[in-house]
Formats: C-alpha cells, structure tokens, sequence
C-alpha cells in the first residue's frame, strides 16, 4: 500500500476512535444518570416514582426503537445546532452520543436492578439517605455490570461510527465506502476490516480484564 | 396472654423495672387483606436479650422491620428510647436509625467494600471522620475476632466470619438496640453457637439491648432471658425463658417446643388411655428450685404406691433448671391430681392416661 493510503487509514483510526470514545463518554455521563432514575423511581425503588418511571422509559424506549441510519439522518438540524455543521467527526459524534445514552442507560438499569434488594435495606437502616445509597450501594455493587455494559456500547459505536462515515462523518467506515467499495481498492477494505477487527477486541478485552478485576463477589 | 413473672418465688430483678428501649403499641400492618401484624404490643428494656419466635410468615420480620422504620404500621404507636416514630418522615427517621443496629440473616454485607469499609459505613454515613472511623472499625473487628481479616473482601470469608463482620457493624454506631433476624439461620450448628455466644458476650459486657427474631426455640434458649411467641400476627405467649419453657401455654409455643423439651416417647404415649385398667402415667413440670424436688417420694408418700421415672429429667436454661418428668403409678387419675393441687400452682402435674392391664 502506499504512503498516502497508509496515512488516509492512519488518519481515519484516530477518527474512528475518536467518535467511539467521545459519544461513549457522553453517554457514560448522560446514560448511567438516566440508568439510575429508571431504578430509582421503579416500583419499590428508593425514590418510587411511577409517573417519572414511565415518562423516561417511554423516551428511552422511543429512542431506541428508531433504527440508527433514520436517527442519523432526522438528527441533522440538532446536531447544526449543537455544532454548526452537520459533517465531519465532530458532528458525527452527536448522532452517536444520542443513540449510545439510552442504550447505555438500559444496559445500566439491569446491572443497577440487580443489585440485592437486601444491601439496599442494610445500608437504608444504617440511617443512610437516597443519594448515599446510590454512591455506596448502587453504582458500586453494579460496577462491574456497569463497566460490560459500557464495553458493548463501545463495540457497538464503533460499528455505528462506520455507519455515520456513510454521511460524511470520516473515519474508518468513510474510509471502507469510498476506496473499498468505489474505487475497488481491495486491499484498503481488507485493512479497514482488520483495523476493525482489532480495534472491537482490545476494547472487548480491555473491559473485561476491568469488570473482572471488579467482581469482588 | 399474661404469663407467670416469677422464677421458683423470687421475682426477676432487673429488666422488669429497666427503662423500655423500643415500645410497641397496637401495631397493624396489612399487606392488602392479609394481617401481618394484628395489634402487637412489645416491649425490649435496656440490657436484655428478647427472643421472638414464631413459624414462617408468623410477622417477625415485619415487626422487627416497623422498629426502624423500613416498614411502616397502619396503625399504633412505635417508641424508640421514648420517641415516636410512626409519625416521622423518611428524613427525620434517618438519625433514629443510627440508634439501631440490625443483623441479618444472609449477611448483607457490601461485596464491593472490604471487611472495614463494611464496618465502618454507619460511622461515615453518621459523618464520622476518616481516621476515627478506622479506628473504631478496628477496634469492634477485634472484638468479634476479625481484625486480621479487615482489608478481606466478604467473598474470601466463610459465613460465620461473614455473620461476625455483619455484628460488627451493626455495633459500630454504638447503637441502644441490636435487632437480629434469624442471624444464625443460615449457619451450622457449631457456627450458630460461636455466633450466639458472641451476642450473648457484647450484651453482657457492653449492656445493649438484644431483640432477637428466630424460629429455633434452641436459640431462644441459648442466649435469651424473656422469649415472646408471635403466631399470625399476635403476641400468643409472653416471659422469662425458663416459664415458657417449663410450661408452654399456647399450641404454637408447645410445637415449637416440641423438638427439645423431652417428650413421651410415641410407642409409650400410644398406649396410654382414659379408661385404661394399669398403672397412671403422669407428667410434672417444675422451674427453679422446685425442679429439684423428689417427686416420686412427694407422690409415693400420699399415693401410697411406688412412683417410677419413666421419661425425661432436669435441663437449664441460663442458670435455671427446669425440670419435666415423666412418671408412673399404680394410682387413679383424681389421686394423682388432688396431691398436684397440695403442691402448689407452681408446679404443673398433667394426668396423661392409663396403661391396659389389670388393676
Ligand atoms: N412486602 C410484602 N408484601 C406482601 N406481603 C408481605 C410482605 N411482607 C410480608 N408479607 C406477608 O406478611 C406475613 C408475615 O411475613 P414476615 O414478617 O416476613 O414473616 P416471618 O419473618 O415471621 O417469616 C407473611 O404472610 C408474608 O407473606
Ligand atoms: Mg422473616
């Protein structure tokens, strides 16, 4: 291959991992949140709230019904608004964070829903408040969980940010479409693939050693 | 249903008179028709060991939930060192909830945090300092012989230790009531007795009030001084250890009974009728002091007739004996009973039946 495409899929790794990495941070900090409150206020949560509960899981469910490619596309006008334009990484990566929060935060809510209720009651009987019990009980009991279910939402953002390269985002997937798939460059599409390949195992890899050096039960 | 206060004549000193840590008033909760509490009175004073039994479902963990408030009654009134608690909001009970400590049966410690940060949670919840905290978390895993576990994880411990980490922290608060549900129900035996020992050691040496919720009679009679029966939701029998045990008034109180006081054996009972023509075989149950009568000579003399001990014999409980014997003569029904009745209401003499056989 020569030193022009060798730099193009250098240049187009760095994006893909950029995209994957930002929106899953986003929706690390949006979604765990969300993940929470849907535990929270569920029936016999500790901040029972059914209307509250209902409302959110309706627009996660919403929002998780519509399948990428349409949310890409029907997102356009907010991510001008958000970034002043609607190509290139940067603007992929509202896209990406929108779909990956309440994904993540559904991901969250089982981990968080699994935690014992007999923990939860230990600590409120020690004369513990709500937010104590999340920052002692919940999210620490649920860590583990938490950590593998934001390595799937990692792996699966990088499929998707392959995706957005199909509207301008740039990355590894722009990089497949435009040279793989147009100009019949075989061996780019077979580096992009490998790029790929190894790029959703060290991420898989990596959260497992994490969610395993976490598992303390 | 009032049961006699009294050991052997001498009335029980101390807790009678101690100040109530928790006081229960016609409590109910319902959980939609069903009656899980059903106007439960009950009241733990400072320094003794309450044991509450009953059968699964009977409403212990419920009541013992309603004494911190992770339940709440329907009705009547829950006072914690005096004060009311059923009217607090969830906030205004948080601090009243530091004052109690609670021991479960399946441990619940946290898997995420070693042995001390377990220990230690109440105290940094209670906003006690880093360094304090320690110290004290230290202390108490001394106390129940754990402190070169501390920076263990739960999992690396066995259930014993686990249940002794978990006692730890019920203590570190410095709570004035320890509620224990079935702490030792998930133990072994031999596990179940270190542990029970330990409860009996921090009540002893350290004065905390102890309620303690089980459906064995033999940790009741380890380590409790009063013991109240719960059955459906009702108190159904109420005292001293050694009273209830000597003898149980209620069905549900004899059932539970029914595995560790010595019974007549089935292949003797079964033989036994009213009309039967042989000899009388009768029962007598003493505490104290009376347990260690000579019956069958208190018998013989006014029977007139050799008096045999067939079954049964003196156990204690705490430092009390109890005695249940079962005896046999060549006697008739109202004999036998008008010489229990010379003998006085603290001794229980029950007429069982007739051997067959010729008179
Ligand atoms: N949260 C609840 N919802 C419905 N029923 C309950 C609930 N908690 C307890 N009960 C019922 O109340 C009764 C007493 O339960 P519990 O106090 O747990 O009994 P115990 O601890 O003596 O075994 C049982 O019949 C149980 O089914
Ligand atoms: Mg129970």
């Amino acid at each position: 291959m020569n030193p022009v495409l060798v730099d193009l899929v250098w240049r187009a790794t760095v994006e893909t991992v950029v995209m994957t990495f930002a929106s899953g941070l986003i929706s690390l900090v949006f979604g765990l949140p969300l993940g929470l409150l849907l535990v929270a206020t569920a029936k016999g949560g500790v901040a029972e709230n059914l209307w509250i509960n209902r409302l959110v899981g309706w627009v996660v469910n919403g929002f998780r019904s519509v399948p990428f490619i349409i949310l890409l596309v029907a997102l356009i006008p907010v991510t001008r608004l958000i970034v002043g334009t609607a190509l290139g990484t940067g603007a992929a990566i509202v896209p990406l964070a929108i779909a990956a929060t309440p994904y993540f935060a559904r991901i969250a809510e089982v981990s968080l829903r699994e935690v014992p209720r007999g923990l939860i009651e230990a600590v409120e009987s020690m004369g513990a408040s709500r937010l104590r019990i999340v920052r002692e009980v919940l999210v620490p009991e649920a860590l583990p969980g938490i950590v593998s279910g934001f390595t799937v939402t990692l792996v699966t953002l990088t499929g998707a940010s392959a995706m957005a390269g199909a509207i301008g985002a740039g990355g590894l997937g722009d990089l497949a479409i435009r040279y793989g798939y147009q100009r019949f460059e075989t061996s780019v599409m077979v580096v992009v693939v490998v790029i790929l390949i190894l790029l959703v195992s060290g991420i898989q890899v990596i959260g497992d050693r994490i969610a395993a050096a976490l598992e303390r039960r | 249903m009032k049961m006699d206060k009294t050991i052997a004549g001498q009335p029980l000193a101390g807790p009678e008179t101690a100040p109530a840590v928790a006081e229960i008033r016609g409590v109910t909760r319902t959980f939609g028709s069903a009656r899980a509490l059903d106007s439960i009175s009950l009241t733990v004073r400072k320094g003794e060991i309450l044991g509450l039994i009953g059968r699964s479902g009977a409403g212990k963990s419920t009541l013992i939930r309603c004494l911190n408030g992770l339940e709440r009654p329907d009705s009547g009134s829950i006072r914690i060192e005096g004060q009311e608690i059923t009217d607090l909001s969830d906030r205004a009970l948080q601090p009243l909830r530091r004052r109690i400590g609670m021991v479960f049966q399946h441990f619940n410690l946290l898997s995420a945090k070693t042995v001390i940060d377990n220990v230690a949670l109440p105290l940094k919840i209670a906003g006690v300092a880093p360094a304090e905290r320690r110290r004290r978390a230290l202390e108490l895993l001394d106390l129940v012989g754990l402190a070169a576990r501390a920076d263990a994880y739960p999992s690396a411990l066995s259930g014993g230790q686990k249940q002794r980490v978990g006692i730890a922290r019920a203590l570190s608060a410095n709570p004035a009531l320890l509620l224990s549900d079935e702490a030792t129900s998930a133990l072994d035996p031999e596990t179940t007795h270190s542990i029970l020992d330990l409860i009996r050691d921090i009540n002893r040496n350290l004065g905390l009030t102890v309620l303690l919720i089980t459906h064995e009679m033999d940790v009741v009679r380890s380590i409790a001084g009063r013991v109240a029966v719960i059955d459906r939701g009702r108190i159904v029998e109420e005292g001293a250890v050694a009273d209830v045990f000597a003898r149980p008034v209620h069905a549900v109180t004899q059932s539970l009974l029914a595995g560790i006081r010595p019974q007549l054996p089935a292949f003797l009972l079964g033989r036994l009728g009213v009309n039967g023509t042989g000899p009388a075989v009768f029962s007598v149950d003493a505490v104290g002091a009376d347990a260690g009568r000579d019956f069958a000579r208190l018998f013989g003399e006014t029977l007139g007739a050799p008096v045999h001990l067939v079954h049964g014999g003196i156990d204690h409980i705490g430092d009390q004996p109890v005695g249940r014997f079962f005896f046999r003569a060549e006697a008739d029904r109202l004999a036998i009973l008008a010489r229990a009745e010379s003998l006085g209401p603290a001794i229980h003499v029950e007429f069982l039946g007739h051997e067959p056989g010729s008179r």
